[in-house]
């Protein structure tokens, strides 16, 4: 376990001691920021039949944030240890090939989540000023962020196979979004399906990444929504572990 | 310690390995020897269980590395080819975290970290980052890594690669320091190197072994060129170097009248003597006698070419 955690704070110090980390924070406040201060300014004052969180959700920034963020916190992760050539070092000290991948994903989804605390701290300003529960109450903000981590489990580890597949950051970062963007965009098609219900209509409705997030955002647990995001994380972990993995096939 | 059997290794339809076999006794300090794109830093790979061969065995202290490679990884210290280390840490932190992957208990750590940046002399630059540092420094934080977990065999992939002379002897020295406590297993394509450094050589060529055993008993089968310059008139000179006998001899007048003869097939030991000798009863003043030690370049020409007999 202390081998892991090892692992870990090296991927997260990787983050801050160099200023990358600190660009994409800055970078994801920027837009949190603003994409909070236009949902309120759309508001207007007026009376609102759902909640804050859920406003959020359903504009395009935070869609915009995860698509474009996710391949940069995650393209560094294997392919930048290819490039140096430290890979072969860490590969061959005495831990197994899990471990790696396991703790390169635990980094990135660690740094991810310190990304969206702005979010929270945007939550608690609005309740501070609202003063009225039935805006934004407890539950809807924690279910969000159960969301938030959830999407985020998802696209870390498609992000960590996109940078298992190359020893070039860019590669990694423009396959990892092209993933992400795919994913995202079969389940845009959804909107157009309307009650259709021809096979591919379903399908982008059971992808529908927003359909998933909406659902948390008005303060519920969808199970299914859950098993969706957990078993797509765990395939893309099982991935990356083979691409790990074959450097040692015969 | 280390038993290698018919490794083969293919990258698509190229063959890097083709059927090595070797074997290094524990304690030994083992040079492995060849040319670029001879398979060394392929066998080394494959030895500290990063890459899988295509076919053939390969045991570290008794243990399969393909079966068992958590034990074999245990037993090694390894410093890869261009010695990669993460450019954003410090030295101490970098070894710490090292130290923590090969899980050394946290009470000894602090004590072997600052043992092994003592021996390898990076103890003044610990607070420093890597990406700061020289590359003298780097390679010898990374035989510190090596080091670090007290390993029972260290694989180090050309240690003085791109080093300057200086740093070439220090590194040398630890290297040297390390034998008895440690089996190590050393690639180089520089024969001085190994030369000064190891007890064996492997000499690998084109994914083959070409020759295993002592240095000295190498370098004897192979052409020592002897150069002799001798005060005489150019012809005399001429007709004398072919009548030694000593393989080709090449003769070029100097402007101060003396004639340099260089005899390229000098192996008997008593080459030497009898040019002396020679030159002696005719009364020539001889100024310069030498031998010329051969590079890996010769050495390599004599074993491909019929081990070493007259061509």
């Amino acid at each position: 376990m202390s081998v892991f955690r090892a692992l870990v704070r090296r991927e997260l110090s990787a983050f801050f001691q160099g200023p990358t980390g600190f660009i994409i924070i800055a970078a994801v406040l920027f837009l949190i920021g603003l994409g909070f201060v236009i949902v309120l300014s759309g508001l207007n004052g007026q009376a609102t039949p759902i909640p804050v969180t859920q406003v959020f959700y359903s504009t395009y920034f935070f869609w915009l944030i995860l698509l474009l963020i996710a391949p940069i916190i995650t393209m560094r992760s294997f392919a930048m240890e290819r490039a140096s050539g430290t890979y072969e070092s860490l590969m061959t000290a005495p831990i197994g090939d899990w471990q790696v991948v396991l703790s390169k994903f635990a980094g990135a989804l660690i740094f991810y989540a310190i990304l969206w605390v702005p979010l929270l701290v945007c939550s608690v300003v609005v309740r501070f000023y609202v003063g009225e529960s039935a805006v934004l109450g407890l539950g809807p903000v924690v279910t969000s962020a159960i969301g938030i981590l959830l999407v985020g489990c998802l696209y870390m580890s498609m992000g960590c196979f996109a940078s298992a597949l190359t020893r070039n950051q860019a590669v990694a970062a423009v396959s990892g979004f092209a993933m992400g963007a795919a994913l995202f965009f079969t389940g845009f098609f959804s909107y157009f399906a309307g009650d259709r219900s021809d096979w591919i209509s379903q399908l982008a409705r059971h992808v529908s990444l927003a359909n998933h997030m909406e659902s948390f955002s008005r303060g519920v647990i969808d199970l299914s929504a859950v098993i969706f995001f957990l078993s797509l994380t765990a395939l893309f972990l099982y991935l990356t572990h083979k691409v790990v993995e074959s450097r040692r096939w015969k | 310690m280390i038993e290698v059997e018919n490794l083969t290794k293919r990258y698509g339809q190229h063959v890097a390995l083709d059927g090595l076999s070797f074997s290094v006794d524990c304690g030994e300090v083992v040079g492995f020897l060849g040319p670029n794109g001879a398979g060394k830093s392929t066998t080394m790979r494959i030895l500290t269980t990063f890459m899988a061969a295509t076919s053939g065995s390969v045991r570290v202290g008794g243990d399969c590395v393909f079966e068992n490679p958590m034990r074999v990884r245990e037993r090694i210290g390894y410093m890869p080819e261009n010695n990669p280390l993460p450019t954003d840490l410090r030295v101490g932190d970098y070894l710490k975290f090292r130290a923590q992957l090969k899980r050394l208990a946290n009470g000894d750590s602090a004590n072997r970290i600052a043992g092994v940046m003592e021996q390898c002399g990076v103890a003044d630059v610990a607070g420093r980052f890597i990406g700061q540092l020289s590359r003298g420094y780097r390679q010898r934080v990374g035989l510190a890594d090596a080091l670090l977990a007290k390993p029972e065999l260290i694989v180090l992939d050309e240690p003085t690669a791109g080093l300057d002379p200086n740093q070439v002897r220090s590194v040398r020295r630890l290297i040297r320091g390390l034998a008895g406590g440690h089996t190590v297993l050393i690639s180089s394509h520089i024969l001085s190197e190994i030369e000064m450094t190891c007890d064996r050589v492997v000499i690998l060529h084109e994914g083959r072994l070409l020759a295993s055993g002592a240095l000295e008993e190498l370098m004897a089968k192979a052409n020592a060129v002897v150069v002799a310059e001798v005060r005489a008139s150019f012809i005399d000179a001429k007709k004398w170097a072919t009548k030694l006998a000593l393989g080709q001899a090449e003769c070029a007048a100097q402007q101060d009248g003396y004639v340099r003869c260089q005899f390229a097939d000098a192996k008997s030991a008593h080459a030497r003597e009898k040019i002396f000798a020679s030159a002696n009863e005719r009364g020539w003043p001889l100024r310069e006698l030498s031998r010329q030690a051969p590079s890996l370049e010769d050495l390599f020409v004599s074993l491909t070419h019929g081990k070493g007999g007259p061509k």
